[in-house]
């Protein structure tokens, strides 16, 4: 035996794999035996929060996941729902936290490659890069790097790969200091009779791995992203992973030339613990064994040790089996392409996961308990009592709206993004014909007059206020946002990032935000198809507030009749549909304006969201409408402020006698609402509908004009919205 | 036989990279910096013993791929 | 009007330039692989935008060492017309069809987004279809794109009309605004900004122009009347 395989396995061992003692006494108990190292790391890599979701999954099954388009739900490499014609979109969003914390490139590089090949391995030709990420407060001496280092990578992978990247989102906020969140998200198309799945079958069959070859990069990745940080963290700095785009576009491009024939029975990338885990899934879901010679491997480095080869997370790399007799013809198209191609092993009829290294087994363990006797934590958890109500009386008024609002479109939550999405190559692939900067981007189904609408959201400090109205408002706001577009939302992914599961109140921010997330998926006909879970996001003790991200993916079925946010014709009328109460709770008026986070945040009524969605989605497929704009954070003013700013148009608008505040009409951040324009003479076909529609104004001039209450230049508003973050990153 | 190939801007050739080099050693408070330029290090085993041999050789490699002469000047160092 | 559109590994504009080729001239259009030696018998031979070998090294100096470019260097010094856009100018420039060099840009950022353009040259192949002096709208999306040619080379260009698009607002850097440029004979055009991504009112969201397609039709005008 090598030395490696005869290392003793210590209590501290076994506590450094981030095992427990009682986890360790599963592991005796499965093998009936003490496990060698390589076994060791294998069973601290699969039973790791990150693969085996141990805290989570007790919670995750509440998530509604089927509907009649979806094609595949959670639990393969990405979702699947059909979107017509022959045609599936594939999508999924994943995290890259810890590694983007601990090299900012790299490690949101890495995080866009590994999300990139969950949905080609699909059979999907990748079509859109989306993106959702939280950094701490701009004040930060770490901000700018992190902010710099993850948008660079972000681009320097996605332009170099050749998919466009269509949009996100960026905050800011102290509670990310110490744990920035970087969720990636892909969208792919694949024929619906040609999408690809991870289960093995076929006993015999060659196990063939392709791609970059194997080093020791990124061992230990997956047991790392389920640890909090401490001051030590970054020390850590030599597992992060390197990405290879170039060899990235060509996988891509061999992969999917070669599930053009008939040769593939399985396929799976290796993600976070790499070989290890996706032997394991392959196997376990074809409920069967693999076995694989280690010294087939392609490796990098000389003198690897079963363990590293195990548990690498070098990148670029995918695993297969193929039908017997198609080697050849697969190896052909690999080394076309100068990639590796090996076959490293054969299905078998043990059930179990066999490694052997220079003639010896190094390890031999039950596929099922890996897999299937992975602990399950019912975590004990607290969800916060709801705050109370905030009456908008009870806000101070601001003495200026106007500088209010400029406070707000020039401040570091709502300002322009530009000077991150023109960094990311957005129009590749040619089809983009909604780019970043309004409520969803749309990319159009190559060859088709079809658009998927993309819209990634969350408003943490509404889940932080109360966990279970946040789970509802992050659905609900991409579907508002997809809708927005003119098109119809159908499914979701999330990337649910949170601290510390082993405390209560942060697991109770978990459960919170899943059951808000679970009704507002029921009544919206919008179910889960795919998603991650990010724990541990924490350092020293102080988590993140809770960050369920949604990525939503609607279809339009006609991108002719599409709405944009921008003002198009002078004299067009704008309607602000839905209802008004001027709240204020958790409002970033509330945060950016007078300083505080109290209250309630605002109430979302799933019923009210569907018909009026329904109703705006209606007059967009009509052809009555072409411009629209949901309200979010900010409310009515930041809206058209954006709306007057997207058209280089400006907007005069009359506000009716309230009893509500100036303040609360302005900025409050009621749900279900939307800003839509269209000429005088189709005023009727809003308004005679019992939907809520209330004509607010015109479009017109060079000033936006909100009653006697304020009065800006287009000008004065693009220079505040645009100039915060060049001048915060210069 | 090692060689290294430094590849370097030639003066004239504006060097961003270079420039922002600067600019972030004059941020950081090393103050006394100019004129800095960026390059790069290529190593390469050869399998040549001859040293005027090994040397002809890389120098083609620079001149057909290594360098692009329009902007870049190269030099050769042998090792062993 | 028959086109070849070289595909180099890393290459990720091919399949747009060669839907913009289909689209407009309604020929068949070749994909050729870097690793051929032999080009079909065409009328316009088309190098991508992308990054061909992952940029690596310098942005394209492998794909300009491929198997395949000898055949293009030898057609292109024949007289035949030979696009290159983004990485495919870069790579013009590493074959030497093309004076100069595409260095980092000056900002040290990659640059997405539509910029303003002046034709400065209307009577090529590439451009019969725009007016002299007219400003015209297409996307640029690189990181080194910042044109560089000595002094001479830059007064070379600019006294025999070769300068074929000059930027508005220079988002790279380049020397004297220069945006796309022409060989002596005028049959090979090197050009940063993408034509192929303005060709249809859908790819700018129904709200802008389609400037690109003007390009295409200026072959088409030129290769097929000719």
């Amino acid at each position: 035996m090598t030395r490696a395989i005869a290392q003793p396995i210590t209590p501290e061992l076994v506590a450094e794999h981030g095992l427990t003692a009682d986890e360790y006494q599963r592991i005796l108990e499965a093998l009936g035996r003490e496990p060698n190292i390589t076994e060791l790391g294998i069973y601290s890599v699969m039973w790791s929060e990150h693969c085996s979701y141990k805290s989570s999954k007790v919670h995750l099954k509440k998530l509604p996941t089927a509907a009649p388009w979806v094609i595949q739900g959670p639990g393969e490499n990405a979702g699947v729902i059909d979107i017509g014609d022959g045609k599936a979109a594939i999508f999924k969003m994943e995290s890259h936290n810890h590694p983007s914390f601990i090299e900012p490139y790299q490690g949101a590089a890495t995080g866009v490659g590994g999300i990139l090949r969950d949905v080609f391995t699909m059979g999907a030709r990748p079509v859109a890069n989306m993106n959702a990420l939280r950094f701490g407060s701009p004040d930060h001496p770490k901000t700018r790097h992190l902010v710099a280092g993850v948008v660079a990578g972000i681009g320097g992978y996605g332009n170099c790969v050749g998919v466009p990247t269509v949009g996100g989102e960026t905050d800011f906020d102290e509670s990310y200091n110490g744990n920035i969140l970087v969720n990636a998200m892909t969208v792919g198309v694949a024929d619906t009779d040609r999408i690809f799945y991870s289960a093995a079958a076929g006993i015999g069959n060659p196990v063939v791995y392709v791609g970059s070859k194997t080093g020791r990069d990124g061992i230990h990745g997956a047991t790392m992203a389920s640890a909090e940080f401490t001051e030590d963290s970054e020390e850590k700095r030599p597992t992060v992973q390197v990405g290879d785009p170039f060899t990235e576009k060509l996988l891509i491009e061999a992969c999917l030339e070669l599930m053009a024939s008939d040769a593939i029975i399985a396929i799976q990338d290796m993600g976070a613990a790499g070989l290890t885990s996706s032997s394991v899934e392959m196997a376990s879901k074809g409920g069967v064994g693999f076995e694989l010679d280690l010294d087939k491997v392609p490796q990098r480095e000389e003198n690897m040790t079963p363990y590293e080869m195990c548990l690498s997370e070098s990148q670029e790399r995918m695993l297969m089996v193929l039908k017997p007799g198609r080697e050849d013809f697969a190896r052909a198209i690999f080394e076309k392409w100068d990639l590796d191609f090996a076959v490293i092993g054969r299905i078998t009829d043990t059930g179990n996961l066999t490694l052997t290294f220079k003639g010896e087994v190094a390890g031999d363990m039950p596929i099922s308990s890996l897999v299937d006797d992975a602990p399950s934590y019912k975590r004990p958890y607290q969800i916060p009592a709801a705050r109370p109500y905030l009456d908008p009386h009870d806000v101070p008024a601001t003495n200026d709206p106007a500088e209010a609002l400029l406070k707000l479109i020039g401040g570091p939550n709502l300002s322009s993004r530009r000077w991150i999405w023109e960094q990311y190559d957005h129009m590749v692939m040619a089809d983009t014909v909604q780019r970043p900067g309004g409520d969803a981007a749309v990319v159009r189904v190559h060859g088709t007059n079809k658009g998927l609408a993309i819209s990634t959201d969350c408003t943490p400090r509404y889940c932080y206020a109360d966990p279970v109205e946040g789970g509802r408002q992050a659905v609900a706001e991409t579907w508002r946002n997809i809708t927005a577009v003119g098109a119809k939302p159908l499914a979701i992914t999330d990337c649910m990032n949170f601290g510390n599961p082993e405390r209560p109140d942060i697991m109770g921010q978990f459960a919170g935000c899943i059951e808000g997330m679970a009704e507002a998926c029921a009544i919206l006909d919008y179910p889960v198809v795919s998603g991650n879970v990010s724990l541990y996001n924490e350092t020293n003790g102080k988590g993140i507030l809770p960050t369920p991200a949604i990525g939503g993916v609607g279809l339009l079925d006609d991108i002719n009749r599409m709405a944009t946010i921008s003002f198009k014709r002078e004299g067009d009328v704008i309607f602000l549909i839905g209802e008004s109460n001027g709240h204020l709770g958790a409002s970033l008026y509330l945060k950016e304006v007078i300083g505080g986070n109290e209250g309630a945040p605002p109430p979302v009524d799933l019923e009210a969201e569907r018909r009026n969605g329904d109703f705006v989605r209606s007059l967009i497929a009509e052809g009555i409408v072409d411009t629209c704009h949901d309200l979010s954070g900010g409310g009515l003013a930041v809206a058209l402020a954006e709306m007057c700013m997207a058209g280089k148009m400006g907007a005069k608008i009359e506000l009716k006698d309230s009893p509500l505040p100036l303040h609360a009409l302005l900025f409050g951040e009621d749900q279900a609402r939307y800003l839509i324009a269209a000429p005088e003479s189709r005023s009727h076909q809003i308004t005679a509908t019992g939907i809520p529609a209330t004509k607010i104004g015109r479009v017109g001039g060079e000033r936006l004009m909100i009653g006697g209450a304020l009065d800006i230049t287009l000008s004065d508003l693009q220079s505040a919205h645009q100039s915060w973050l060049p001048a915060y990153m210069a | 036989m090692k060689a290294r190939v430094h590849v370097t801007l030639k003066s004239g050739v504006l060097d961003p990279q270079g420039k922002a080099i600067e600019h972030a050693l004059g941020s950081l408070g090393f103050s006394g910096v100019g004129h800095v330029r960026q390059g790069k290090v290529i190593e390469l085993d050869l399998v040549e013993t001859d040293r005027a041999k090994a040397e002809a050789s890389v120098d083609a490699m620079c001149k057909k791929l290594l360098a692009n002469t329009v902007i870049e000047n190269y030099a050769i160092e042998l090792e062993g | 009007m028959r086109s070849a559109v070289i595909v180099f590994p890393g290459s990720n504009c091919d399949r747009d330039i060669a839907v913009a080729l289909q689209q407009i001239t309604g020929g068949p259009v070749h994909m050729v692989w870097h690793k051929e030696t032999h080009l079909p018998d065409v009328d316009f031979i088309a190098l991508p935008g992308g990054f061909s070998y992952g940029d690596y090294l310098r942005s394209g100096a492998m794909a300009a060492r491929s198997p395949i470019m000898r055949e293009v260097v030898s057609r292109a010094s024949d007289g035949g017309p030979t696009l290159g856009v983004c990485n495919g100018f870069q790579v013009l420039t590493e074959t030497g069809l093309l004076p100069g060099a595409l260095m980092r840009n000056a900002d040290l950022h990659f640059v997405c987004r539509d910029v303003g353009l002046r034709v400065e040259n209307a009577d090529s192949i590439f451009t019969n279809a725009y007016k002299a002096g007219q400003e015209i709208t297409i996307p640029v999306a690189h990181h080194d794109g910042n044109y560089f040619a000595d002094s001479e080379t830059l007064d070379r260009l600019e006294g025999e009309g070769r300068v074929a698009f000059r930027y508005l607002d220079n988002p790279n850097g380049s020397a004297r605004d220069i945006a796309g440029i022409l060989n002596t004979k005028g049959n090979v055009l090197g050009m940063m900004p993408h034509p192929e991504r303005l060709i249809e009112p859908a790819q700018s969201g129904f709200g802008g122009g389609t400037d690109g397609r003007r390009l295409f039709e200026s072959l088409l005008n030129a290769l097929v009347t000719a």
